[in-house]
């Protein structure tokens, strides 16, 4: 019988996707295994893999559709001896989801496995008929809006709401549902009431640019009570340390390693995250949420946007292996490859503008996370020192905390933590 | 005296009340009702339900004299006013009992007498004293009260109830003889309904009103075509008037009726005041508490809650609009609240429908063309009459229409106004279009049944949009 390879969701939330392109032509042989196509969602890009052998029959939805609905037949897979005649009809085809993201099978996050749960909140969206019509007349997507009617039915509040970046916007929830399409659109502004300002040319939102103008804006900016923090690291031990290991790296081969000061940072921000665990939390209406594990997310800027890909358990590396993983990470992210699990979680994250010769800056809270840490160019600076004048290689760091969630006392003692690693990167050992 | 505890106390059996206890009982809340006199309240004893029985007689009355039309004939055709209000009683008092058996049912505790609040027990639990004629009898205790004492008539000044010639809706409803002619003042629903059961019944009958219209509330085109109908009956209709004072004769009274300047002195046998309601606030022990009494009614917010712990306060004696369903609404809504229900939401104020059983019926949900335009939108009208619908021909009603305004920009139905045979019966259609958000796409794509005077609700949305096929 023939077999429907359906849209596969690539996160529990997900609703629709873009179908980037075929690896494989009808009449091609399939194994199970395969790479079939690639799907794109706002922030990644994933393959899809046939899970049946067989010839690839027909394919429904061509390369570089957009917004192809999850669990939409996109191809079919014919059996041996079956004609691509007999996939004419393929949605009367009851044939299960087939198709599965090449995750590897051990991580457990749901995002992996939509073969064995259809995502129940993938489908279909639930709002009224005038809800849709007005959020189709202003511009919204409706399936980023969050239904405060019975069930979660989207209705006219909803769409008011988001049209004027009201209270509608999501309470800060748990990573694990902080994925994108589960949060109101932004704040309505009309491009139209803009355009008298003089000439210009209007740039379509990406789905990116949405979803960082809805996350920065609703769920952080607006929402979260952001207080700052500054301290100024004195980093000429570090950058000896680091020159001193890098040149323990082999020359070539799969030791190498070139760590960076921000592998450093990522590496500081881990051990001083566990010296100081109060500030690896989150805040929900329902409590605090204290994370077991140090998820360090690291900003990266991306054509077209950013996205923070998390170097897990950093307080358990070596610099080397998070000087790789960021290395891989960084790569992918920019190529569009990360898996959403690569990129949605963490408990707390660095924005590095340093290379950019940036002294200092503050940065806005990514959601549901406590706290952010900005770090500024490493530069030569008077100082003093046992009082005379003297230059020492200066980091400005500026942490932006969530109030609700750190206290200014837990943020200083955080950042005095973070301090004396950097001064004394060898305390990273202990 | 002994206390005895309970989840939620309840002041008040009316459709606010009842309705609330029986839901607290389902939620498996130990639930006490407080009532003074009986259950359910006004409404079914004194308002809403005696008065539909005494309109059915009038309608019949109004049917035998227009036999004629239907192919019969009949003489010498009379009623007794006795029989009439005994019917009303009667039905009043059976769905009365039937009350006092859901709550049985419901294994809610009813206690006859006045709640009271009365202090804070320890651990921060509301105390309730019960009396009865004075006398203490018993003392309650519970987390919640949900205060339900409802309204009672206003009373102006010089129009004090005086049984033999000034009646409330209390002495209109149980006449021992029938007026001849009478004098109401107001033209609200209430003022409105007794003026037609009395028209109908063959009494002359003069609305004074202090505004422009009668039935003010609902749309201008409504008040103008209900007034037209009134007057065809032989109704008098005074607006922009209002009474300024009375001289109390033998079996008379006279009124002095002041309108644009002029006064006139109307004699009639009796004036029945029916000038809007204040809310029941005295004697239920709010001194002392935060909640806040605004013009007789307390305020709330949309779950009842009156910013007193443990206090709660629904129906007539909270904000307008005051109707029975609107209090039942609330008492679910404050019930589910204290149980801390997920996804309770406050009764939306703005889509409740409001009905008047004169004849014709009016019945309205929503906004006004005229609140519609005035809140800044633009708006897209429809209107469809009585005299295109089939039923209504064939029924021998073909006096009324059905008015929709949409938002011309996002095709939401803003309000419906109909006036007309059973409107009543048909407004809830329109009720559930707005619940749900419906625009003008779906109200059309919805198949209506024919031969049926709801055709005409889908024949004015399609006049909304120049596509009425009927007209």
């Amino acid at each position: 019988m023939p077999i429907n390879v359906l849209m596969p969701a690539l996160s529990p939330t997900m609703t629709e996707g873009k179908l980037a392109r075929w690896l494989k032509k009808e009449g091609d042989a399939v194994k199970s295994g395969q790479v079939l196509c690639e799907i794109e969602t706002d922030k990644a890009t994933m393959e899809v893999e046939a899970v049946d052998e067989g010839t690839l029959g027909k394919i429904l939805v061509a390369g570089g559709t957009e917004g192809v609905k999850v669990n939409t037949p996109i191809a079919v897979i014919l059996e041996e001896g079956e004609s691509a005649a007999s996939a004419a009809a393929p949605a009367a085809a009851p044939a299960p989801v087939v198709a599965a993201p090449a995750a590897p099978p051990s991580t457990a996050a749901p995002a992996s496995k939509p073969a064995a749960e259809p995502a129940a909140d993938a489908g279909r969206v639930f709002a009224s008929p005038l809800a849709r019509r007005m959020a189709e007349q202003a511009g919204l997507d409706i399936s980023a809006i969050r239904g405060s009617g019975p069930n979660g039915r989207i209705v006219k509040a909803d769409i008011d709401a988001a049209r004027a970046g009201g209270k509608a916007v999501a309470r800060p929830a748990a990573p694990a549902a902080a994925a994108a399409a589960s949060v109101p659109a932004p704040a309505a502004v009309s491009a139209a009431a803009l355009a008298a300002i003089g000439p210009h040319k209007l740039v379509p939102l990406s789905t990116m640019r949405r979803v960082i103008a809805r996350r920065l804006t609703d769920e952080s900016k607006q929402q979260v009570p952001h207080f700052y923090l500054t301290v100024d690291c004195v980093i000429d031990r570090l950058l000896a340390g680091r020159a001193a290991l890098n040149a323990r790296s082999p020359e070539k081969g799969p030791g190498a390693f070139k760590l960076s000061v921000n592998d450093f940072v990522i590496k500081a921000v881990a051990v001083a995250l566990r010296q100081v665990p109060a500030a690896n939390a989150s805040y929900s209406d329902d409590g605090i949420l204290m994370w077991d594990n140090v998820d360090v997310s690291v900003a990266v800027a991306i054509p077209g946007g950013l996205i923070t890909p998390i170097v897990r358990n950093a307080d358990a590396k070596g610099l080397a292996q998070i000087s790789t993983e960021m290395k891989d990470l960084a790569t992918r992210a920019k190529d569009g490859k990360l898996k959403p699990e690569e990129f949605q979680g963490g408990g707390f994250s660095i924005s590095n503008l340093g290379m950019f010769g940036i002294k200092e800056f503050g940065a806005v809270i990514n959601p549901p996370q406590g706290a952010i840490l900005a770090v500024g160019a490493g530069e030569q600076r008077p100082i003093v020192k046992d009082g005379a004048l003297a230059i020492a290689t200066v980091m400005s760091c500026t942490l932006s905390v969530d109030h609700r969630v750190i206290d200014g006392a837990v943020g200083a003692e955080f950042l005095a933590a973070f301090k004396r690693i950097v001064e004394d990167p060898l305390a990273m050992l202990l | 005296m002994a206390e005895q505890q309970f989840d939620l106390v309840v002041v008040g059996g009316g459709p606010g009340g009842y309705v609330a206890a029986i839901r607290a009982a389902q939620l498996k809340m130990n639930v006490a009702l407080v009532e003074r006199e009986h259950l359910g309240g006004i409404c079914l004893n004194w308002g809403c339900i005696p008065t539909k029985a005494l309109l059915r007689s009038s309608e019949i009355n109004h049917l035998l004299h227009n036999l004629d039309a239907y192919g019969f004939s009949a003489q010498n055709v009379s009623f007794d006013i006795a029989k009439i209000v005994k019917r009303s009683r009667g039905v009043a008092a059976q769905l009365s009992g039937g009350v006092k058996h859901l709550l049985k049912k419901n294994k809610v505790t009813v206690f006859d007498g006045a709640g009271r609040l009365d202090g804070v027990a320890a651990g921060g639990a509301r105390k309730v004293a019960v009396s009865k004629d004075g006398k203490a009898v018993a003392s309650l205790v519970a987390k919640n009260v949900i205060l339900a004492t409802g309204a009672r008539a206003r009373v102006l000044p010089g129009l004090e109830p005086d049984p033999a010639c000034i009646w409330t809706y209390r002495e209109a409803m149980v006449p021992a003889k029938m007026p001849k002619s009478l004098l109401v003042v107001g033209s609200g629903a209430i003022g409105i309904e007794f003026a037609s059961f009395y028209r109908n019944l063959g009494a002359e009958v003069t609305v004074v009103e202090v505004m422009d219209r009668i039935l003010p509330v609902e749309d201008e085109e409504i008040s103008a075509f209900a007034r037209k109908a009134f007057e065809k009956q032989g109704m008098k209709i005074l607006t922009g008037a209002g009474v300024k004072g009375v001289r109390k004769g033998a079996g008379s009274v006279t009124a002095l009726v002041e309108q644009g300047g002029k006064t006139q002195e109307i004699a009639v046998e009796v004036i029945i005041s029916a000038v809007g309601i204040v809310g029941n606030v005295e004697g239920i022990g709010l001194e002392g508490t935060k909640a806040r009494v605004e013009k007789t009614h307390l305020v709330v917010d949309g779950y009842g809650a009156t910013g007193e712990p443990g206090v709660w306060a629904i129906g007539d004696l909270t904000g307008p609009p005051w109707l029975a369903h609107k209090a039942s609404h609330e008492g679910i809504a404050c019930v589910e609240k204290i149980a801390g229900l997920k996804g309770v939401h406050p009764l939306d104020t703005s889509n409740i429908p409001g009905c008047t059983y004169c004849m014709p019926q009016v019945a309205s949900v929503g906004m006004t063309e005229a609140k519609a335009k005035a809140a800044g939108r633009k708006v897209r009208v429809g209107r469809f009459p009585y005299m295109g619908n089939g039923k209504a021909i064939a029924l021998g009603e073909p006096e009324g229409m059905v008015k929709t305004v949409f938002d011309a920009e996002t095709g939401e139905l803003l309000g419906a106004h109909m006036i007309g045979a059973e409107v009543t019966e048909l407004i809830q259609g329109y009720g559930i279009a707005r619940t749900l958000e419906s625009t003008e796409a779906e109200l059309m794509h919805t198949v209506f049944p024919h031969p049926t005077l709801s055709e005409m609700m889908h024949e004015s949305v399609l006049d909304a949009y120049g596509r009425a096929i009927h007209f």
